[in-house]
């Protein structure tokens, strides 16, 4: 009996109801707040939503292509969380990958074909968001140095390096005091607005290209690591517990440093749809906080990919159609759109367990119920 | 029967007018510092807010708040038909260079850059000749003869401002001591107040005891570091007077209100050019400030001189070297 005490809720209750639940509060809120500036929250909520998923002006293309962006950095948090490490250094990883997307279009782009340059630039940025995660990495596996910390003032060497990098030796070669050059158009890939009539169909304007795709295989990718593979067994227990796991023979320093690389790296791909495909040059800031929002995906999506790419596509809606909400109302400003961006998160990730922990007890409770009966029944 | 004609037709007349003014849908798009940030993007909300006031035609603004946007607000502004779409911060040009070309009917207004296309104005200040001015009051009110100048980010437009201050003060007095600093050389210098604020004490202990900052957010510090010690400072861009009222010696003001209130009325009265304009003394571009809050820190004498050197400059009988120009400071 006792035992069943610890059993879990259905799983459409954990990824799927009580996320919703969450929203649906969080909505509530800013309702409140929309009301105190004096407009309409339902116009409101209407404007975002059809600004986020229309397809008359690239509504939906837009969320689609923020929540590329998120899928990655979401999935970065994710896989250093399942080994207990708390990356928020994704935004710093992300940006010095736009280094590598500048270096190799830089050198490559005259010569060389979007064919070649693409897989080139996804390892270049997967290598070099490795290197800033592998870093405070090894300081936490054999300094003990705590990661947060870590990761958190290399998000500002980060910045300062590329803006030194940007000014000094990138500008220069042909763009503004403060960004690069445009790669040659042959050697980017083509975004989906482009793609579409030699495809029959007609898109309207948006950054939305076909890395979308490869954010989608990353999901999968992080789907067989964690639940498939005996790395991810190894990264998931030392997650739960490193003594036991060093205990049982799993070397947790050395799977600490292979979870920052990995997180790194995906935290690297950002770059790879931002500065690649969607900007299509290097920009100051060009991460504009993208990788800290993958904190509040992962904590969203529950660590899981499916769970990921679900909250990033409800960021990438708040985002577009917080535009579109700047762009119709005139009296809601970036800082009140921001607002009900923040309540999201705050009763998604801060406040989680203020709805988590009694929705869930109904259930266990019913699921206990239900087990005594069957054993009643049984004998 | 002709009164009743007249006065019919004077109706019609006004409606006319009153449709052609309703078609005209100028926009303001901001770059990332925001809406308020008390200095560049600030000046052109006001003068749009001017325009506003004084037509009574709205307009549309939007704040940049990450380069997603950039693109697809600008294309939706042209889509639906806004112009002149005036935009600002040289940041925005590529985008702007994208766009225009897109959209040939629609007038651009760049602000702070150059975009070479056939319905863009870029409008460039001649922040030399009112750094000159500010450098010339610096030195009439500086005790020790001495004045400092703190830039933001070491890129030629701030030296553009720091040269055309030393022709200044020099102007006054040949002997003055001029000290510059920068605050760095990456875009952080543009929001450092600590380390303006330490170059300013590193400045008031070599004699200088008049400062000017034109580093954006480091200057906050550099007043700061001013008013602590008893010494004045000079503002830059919008008027910043009014945040140390009888410690802020005047402002060096960059008039982007202008700028933004001028595209709409030529937009208004079909008078849109595009083309460059570079805007100085003259064109009232640039200026110094003078207001209630440091009008007692001069006298008469003071305000007849700075008259003079202005005429001076507008005339030519002061030529103000351009640091650009030659790419360094002698003149």
């Amino acid at each position: 009996m006792s035992q069943l005490a610890a059993v879990e809720s259905p799983r459409w209750v954990r990824i799927g109801l009580i996320p919703l639940l969450q929203l649906v509060l969080a909505l509530a809120v800013s309702s409140l707040v929309v009301l105190m500036i004096g407009e309409d929250p339902i116009r409101a909520f209407k404007i975002m939503i059809h600004g986020a998923i229309s397809t008359e002006f690239g509504g939906l293309s837009n969320t689609l292509y923020y929540a590329t962006n998120f899928i990655f950095t979401g999935l970065a948090v994710a896989v250093a969380f399942h080994a207990g490490l708390f990356n928020i250094g994704g935004e710093g990883q992300a940006y010095v990958a736009g280094l590598a997307v500048a270096l190799v279009c830089l050198t490559l782009d005259s010569t060389l074909n979007v064919w070649f340059i693409a897989p080139l630039v996804v390892i270049g940025c997967a290598a070099f968001g490795a290197l800033w995660g592998v870093i405070p990495g090894y300081l936490q596996a054999k300094r003990g140095s705590h990661i947060v910390v870590t990761t958190i003032m290399f998000n500002f060497i980060a910045t300062a390096l590329m803006s030194y990098a940007l000014v000094v030796w990138i500008s220069p070669l042909g763009g503004n005091s403060t960004d690069s050059r445009y790669w040659a158009s042959d050697a980017v890939i083509p975004k989906v607005h482009e793609l579409a009539p030699s495809l029959g169909f007609e898109a309207s304007f948006s950054l939305l290209s076909p890395v979308l795709l490869v954010a989608l295989a990353c999901c999968a990718l992080v789907w067989i690591l964690i639940w498939r593979t005996r790395l991810g067994f190894a990264i998931r227990t030392v997650g739960s517990n490193p003594n036991a796991a060093t205990y049982a023979g799993i070397n947790a320093n050395r799977v600490i440093i292979i979870t920052m690389a990995i997180s790194g790296a995906l935290a690297g791909m950002m770059a790879f749809n931002e500065a690649y495909a969607a900007q299509g040059r290097l920009i100051l800031n060009f991460t504009s906080g993208f990788g800290f929002m993958g904190i509040a995906v992962a904590l969203m999506g529950r660590n899981h990919p499916f769970g990921i790419v679900l909250a990033a596509l409800l960021f990438g809606a708040l985002y577009q159609g917080g535009t579109e909400l700047q762009f119709e109302i005139p009296s809601i400003s970036p800082q009140m759109v921001l607002v009900i961006q923040g309540l999201v998160v705050f009763f998604t990730g801060a406040l989680d367990r203020l709805i988590r922990e009694p929705v869930e007890a109904v259930f266990q409770r019913r699921a206990i119920a239900n087990a005594n009966a069957a054993v009643a029944g049984g004998n | 029967m002709r009164t009743a004609f007249k006065l019919a037709a004077g109706i019609a007349m006004s409606a006319i007018a009153a449709v052609s003014q309703a078609q005209i849908k100028p926009s303001v798009i901001y770059d990332m510092g925001g809406k308020f940030d008390r200095s560049f993007n600030q000046a052109s909300y006001t003068g749009a807010e001017a325009f506003k006031k004084e037509t009574g035609i709205s307009y549309t603004d939007f704040e940049i708040t990450n380069e997603g946007q950039r693109e697809q607000v600008m294309l939706r502004f042209a889509q639906r038909g806004f112009s002149p779409i005036v935009v600002a911060g040289f940041q925005q040009a590529p985008i702007v260079e994208k766009i225009a070309k897109q959209f040939p009917d629609t007038h651009f207004v760049m602000v702070d850059a150059v975009v070479d296309l056939p319905n863009v104005r870029s409008v460039i200040f001649k922040e030399h000749e009112g750094s000159f001015l500010v450098g010339a009051l610096a030195t009439m009110k500086s005790q020790n003869k001495a004045v400092g100048f703190i830039g933001g980010m070491d890129i030629p437009l701030i030296r553009k401002f720091g040269c055309g201050y030393e022709q200044g003060a020099k102007y006054i007095n040949k002997d003055a001591t001029v000290l510059a600093n920068m605050t760095g050389t990456t875009p952080s210098a543009w929001n450092d107040p600590t380390k303006g604020s330490e170059l300013a004490k590193a400045q008031f202990d070599k004699g200088v005891d008049v400062i000017y900052a034109a580093a954006g957010g480091t200057g906050v510090g550099v007043y700061q570091a001013a008013v602590d010690a008893g010494n004045l400072a000079i503002g830059v861009d919008s008027n910043q007077n009014y945040l140390h009222p009888g410690k802020m010696l005047t402002s060096m003001v960059k008039r982007v209100d202008l700028v933004t209130k001028t595209a709409f009325e030529d937009e208004l009265n079909g008078k849109f050019t595009a083309g460059l304009q570079v805007v100085g003394l003259q064109e009232g571009g640039v200026d110094w400030a003078l207001d209630e809050y440091n009008r007692d820190l001069l006298t008469e004498a003071d305000i007849k001189r700075m008259g003079e050197i202005r005429e001076g400059i507008i005339a030519g009988d002061i030529k103000v070297h351009n640091w650009e120009d030659t790419q360094s400071c002698t003149y």
